[in-house]
């Protein structure tokens, strides 16, 4: 382990882990909107609307991201749209991650039992305010475990956005191993940041769900 | 030969090429799934022991597959064994490697779930009416842990088909290197091959996850209660 090494290209590694947390979390930011969207489609059962969603659900679950960045990112230009690298990945990741979002939302609406739906009108609320002041409320705090799952998911998966030529982490650890041949120093720091990235994620979803348990919604 | 960019599939014998890159994608990911199957029922019954020691480093297995992105892991096998111990797997070999790792992690936590979900009065009704402890497992244990386990079992199956994706950035000819030495080869005659190919790929993967999807979703239906 070549420790003066280590310390010359951690900066290169802080920048790429800067990149990949930005567009990792604009993309689930995007994921959230389009799942909760989609969940509501689907729970209220628009017309129409609901099978486009429950399409697009499908299509996006069955595809990997890769084959979905290539195609965006490769593909799409011979129709003359052009995207950024970055544009890519943050549709890329927005269309994957809807569709889990999605599931996870429509799992929590859909734990909630009727008979809650039927009091709160039966008390003079309106459909938005059950919406709003009964049903969300308790499904969001069902949802929250998959939802957690679904972050760390996806920030993984931005793993693949060096596949676009974005100097994501991936790409950084490519380059050093390619340029240097320092394929261990490389490749610790590559875990390293991941676990940097990833593992308080992963406490703070663990602290959140026990939080959660322990308001005793549901269970 | 400019006419539509579709005509790319069907020239030569590029889309058999194509189901072969998918036939590998799919060798791989179904060896590694059954392999995680067996070993990840494993890992799961043991991570349901109490000892502390087996506990923590299963905890520590399973968080560290968890968070660790695929690819890194197929980076640490691929490139990092042949450097630090010489180890030198092919492409494929490594891949099986690294999905089975992971998939086990994976595997192992649905077993778990399944066994722990269990309520503790099915284990006592059953010794209750006399039943002894093979037959409590044969009748009673096993028949509940599987439904609730086999419709996440076939869900993991697609998102390992779908991982299996990232060999092609290990440099295995797969479906998406297929498609790659396609659109290249036809780079003056067929511009637009980029579009169709990939396109296609995206739908040859679509059709291959969906029907095993939709056999997740009714299993997990006609088990729920």
């Amino acid at each position: 382990m070549d420790l003066n090494f280590i310390e010359k290209y951690a900066p290169m590694y802080v920048e790429a882990t800067g990149l990949t947390l930005r567009l990792g979390f604009i993309g689930i930011g995007f994921s959230l909107v389009i799942g909760l969207i989609c969940s509501f489609l689907l729970y209220y059962k628009t017309p129409v609307l609901q099978k486009i969603a429950a399409c697009y659900i499908e299509l996006s679950r069955n595809t990997p991201l890769l084959v979905q960045l290539f195609f965006l990112y490769f593909g799409l230009p011979k129709l003359g749209i052009m995207i950024s690298s970055e544009g890519c990945a943050i549709i890329g990741l927005s269309f994957l991650g809807g569709s889990y979002m999605a599931e996870a939302f429509r799992s929590g609406l859909e734990a909630i039992e009727k008979s809650q739906v039927e009091a709160g009108l039966s008390v003079g609320l309106n459909h938005g305010q059950v919406m709003r002041y009964v049903v969300l409320p308790q499904a969001l705090s069902i949802s929250v475990p998959a939802l957690c799952a679904n972050v760390i998911f996806l920030i993984k998966e931005t793993s693949v956005f060096s596949a676009v030529a974005l100097a994501d982490l991936m790409f950084v650890a490519k380059d050093l191993i390619g340029l240097y041949y320092k394929t261990d120093e490389a490749l610790f720091m590559l875990v390293v940041a991941y676990m940097i990235i990833l593992l308080p994620i992963s406490i703070m979803a663990a602290v959140l769900e026990w939080r959660l348990r322990y308001a005793g919604f549901g269970n | 030969m400019q006419g539509l960019g579709i005509n790319v599939l069907f020239m030569g014998n590029n889309l058999p090429r194509l189901l072969e890159g998918l036939l590998i994608t799919m060798k791989i990911s179904l060896l590694a799934v059954a392999l995680s199957i067996v070993l990840g029922t494993l890992l799961g019954m043991v991570m349901t022991l109490r000892n502390p020691v087996t506990r923590c480093l299963t905890k520590v297995y399973f968080e560290f597959n968890r968070i660790m992105p695929q690819l890194v892991m197929l980076f640490l096998v691929y490139f990092g064994l042949t450097k630090l111990f010489g180890i030198n797997l092919s492409g494929q070999v490594s891949a099986v490697v690294v999905f089975t790792l992971w998939g086990t992690a994976e595997m192992g936590d649905l077993v778990r779930g399944a066994l722990i979900s269990i309520p503790k009065h099915q284990y006592e009704s059953g010794a209750a009416i006399g039943m002894t402890k093979l037959q409590n497992y044969r009748y009673v244990i096993i028949p509940q842990t599987l439904r609730r386990l086999i419709p996440l079992a076939i869900n993991l199956t697609t998102r390992m088909i779908k991982t299996t994706a990232l060999i092609v950035l290990i440099g295995v000819v797969e479906v998406l290197k297929t498609g790659q030495q396609i659109i290249e080869a036809n780079r003056y005659t067929v511009p637009t091959a980029a579009l169709w190919i990939y396109g296609t790929i995206f739908f040859l993967y679509f059709f291959t996850c969906w029907p095993i999807s939709i056999l997740a979703g009714r299993l997990e239906r006609k088990w729920q209660n």
